[in-house]
């Protein structure tokens, strides 16, 4: 669905984003992480065909990004960092302005569809100014679907949202996956990544790293499996220390903590030598890292 | 051509329910058609003498200017008067298109609806016509409509043929009908070249109202004197305002680029 080479935008002396290359396919949920200023706008702007590359190659949906720009626009729903409704027309009306922008071919309809679906039927005279954040927040999601885009570009969803609103949009998110359609998420919501995206770029001007989420968490951190013990000693410790499989070890109160490649293969042999070694286990299990320990890593060894 | 409609419909639903809109396209033109008028129904039960313009030796060259001679002399000073005021006609297409252009593109900028805009099929042209247009029609509408209320109420207070042909000739006309519009385009794309820099619509509105300086200096010109307004002066005037409006048009049409709108204007 997206296909970049060496993408680069520069704002005179300042390389907003510098040489992307990345793809998106089709049917994914696609997290593009990166701190504030990272550039993550300006991305999905010049996929969208808001803004021109400086250099480099885009193909969104089969269109060359500065050559096939309204097919572009046309093709694709962006969800912009703030909802940009207008306050004092009503939320049908809003609507309304966009289906006919958008060519689609029966706009009432379709805009009754969305409004129902996204429960602001009832509501569809009101001025849009009285809506809460997520009631505008779900409009403007309904104002980027109406074409009904294989392609959805989404900044920030839920930045500002209180946790309810948040909750809804993510559950609308998730719907929207089931349907087939690509969603390149923007987001620096690391929970939210987690939850939904397939794959993952962590993104601070240039990509720092593109993968599953979990296994960005094993590149970084690796597999590390923690043993609860009765009680814990410096022989366990050189117990495990001598196992090949056991590539670092280390003891935290009666806590063994151990990184392993493979668990399912190498644990037995583990709990072997400590049982051998004299030790009474309680519980072993393997310790997972959240995404945002994955991130905080990558973005300060940026 | 359908996208330029959809843009002024929605400019129109929008910027129609703010008052201070409201107030400078509905209550401006009616402040300014009755003026005139006043002034004729004032200076109209004012004993005509008999002696005709041409009588008036020692008339000041400003009025003598403005009088065919066959006409009489409070006629004369009708006539005068009433051509001072007719300048203030040129007002409305000025003010209401600056009005509106500033409510329009500074609201957008500061409700970010610009982008989601932006990021249809429509093109920077199709929508930057569409919210000119969407500020001009309304302003030629209102001064059309204005000059014609004045035309007919002139038509009811005066029934004097050849004093209606002189309060009404075809230097207003041509003011009316030619300059009007050429000046509310000019005041448009003062507009949006203003808009791009300010975040408050008051402010744009106050900045871009600099575009009446030039005609309050013609009014004044004329009150003194200096400046006598017949048919040469208002071609004059349409020609000026058409480079002027191509060289405004092409510096609008440069700010208002998506990759400008999107990246410069905060």
């Amino acid at each position: 669905m997206i296909h970049t080479e060496m993408l680069t935008k520069a704002f005179g002396a300042n390389l907003a984003v510098d040489h992307l290359s990345l793809d998106v396919r089709e049917g994914e949920v696609f997290g593009f992480l990166g701190p504030n200023g990272a550039g993550k706008t300006t991305t999905v702007r010049m996929l969208a065909s808001l803004i021109a590359p400086t250099s480099g190659r885009a193909v969104v949906n089969g269109f060359v990004v500065g050559r096939q720009d309204t097919d572009i626009r046309r093709s694709v729903g962006l969800l912009t960092e703030t909802p940009g409704l207008y306050d004092n027309l009503s939320a049908q009306y809003n609507l309304h302005i966009y289906a006919e922008l958008y060519e689609v071919e029966d706009p009432a309809a379709q805009v009754e569809k969305y409004l129902r679906m996204l429960g602001l039927w009832e509501r569809r005279f009101e001025e849009v100014g009285t809506f809460s954040k997520g009631m505008k927040q779900k409009l403007a999601i309904a104002r980027a679907l109406l074409h009904e885009p294989r392609l959805l570009f989404l900044d920030e969803p839920t930045a500002a949202l209180d946790p309810e609103s948040a909750h809804l949009v993510r559950d609308f998110i998730s719907e929207l996956r089931s349907q087939g359609r690509t969603i390149f998420l923007c987001t620096h919501n690391l929970d939210e990544a987690d939850r939904l995206c397939d794959r993952i770029a962590v993104f601070k001007s240039r990509l720092l790293v593109l993968d599953t989420p979990a296994n960005l968490r094993r590149s970084i951190f690796g597999r590390k499996v923690v043993f609860h013990l009765r009680q814990a000693d410096e022989s366990l410790l050189a117990a495990v220390t001598a196992l090949p499989v056991v590539r670092e070890a280390r003891l935290i109160d009666n806590k063994l903590l151990l990184r392993v490649d493979e668990p399912e293969i190498h644990n037995p042999a583990i709990v072997r030598a400590l049982v051998n070694a004299g030790a009474d286990i309680q519980f072993v299990g393997e310790l997972r890292h959240s995404l945002e320990d994955v991130y905080l890593q990558l973005v300060k060894n940026a | 051509m359908h996208k330029i409609a959809i843009i002024i419909r929605k400019e129109w639903a929008e910027v129609f329910k703010n008052r201070m809109v409201l107030f400078t396209v509905a209550f401006m033109p009616l402040l300014l058609t009755a003026i005139p008028l006043i002034i004729l129904v004032t200076t109209g039960s004012i004993e005509a003498g008999s002696e005709t313009a041409g009588d008036f030796g020692e008339m000041p060259e400003q009025i003598g200017n403005l009088c065919p001679p066959e006409l009489k002399g409070m006629e004369c000073m009708q006539v005068y008067l009433v051509s001072q005021f007719m300048l203030m006609f040129m007002i409305l297409p000025l003010a209401i298109p600056v009005t509106i252009a500033a409510y329009s593109i500074v609201g957008e900028k500061t409700t970010r609806s610009l982008e989601p805009l932006l990021a249809t099929p429509i093109t920077t042209i199709e929508l930057l016509l569409g919210k000119s247009l969407a500020a001009v029609i309304p302003a030629v509408a209102a001064t059309d409509l204005a000059f014609a209320i004045f035309a007919a109420g002139a038509w009811l207070i005066v029934r004097e043929a050849k004093l209606l042909t002189a309060l009404l000739d075809a230097r207003w006309l041509l003011a009316v009908l030619v300059v009007g519009p050429l000046m509310a385009l000019a005041a448009v794309c003062v507009s949006v070249i203003v808009s791009s820099r300010v975040n408050d619509p008051r402010v744009a509105e106050q900045i871009s109202m600099v575009v009446i300086v030039p005609l309050l200096a013609i009014f004044f010109g004329q009150l003194a004197g200096l400046v006598y307004i017949n048919r040469q002066f208002v071609l004059a005037m349409a020609a000026i305002l058409l480079v002027l409006d191509m060289a405004l048009f092409y510096a609008a049409e440069r700010l208002f680029q998506r990759e400008t709108i999107l990246t410069r204007w905060k």
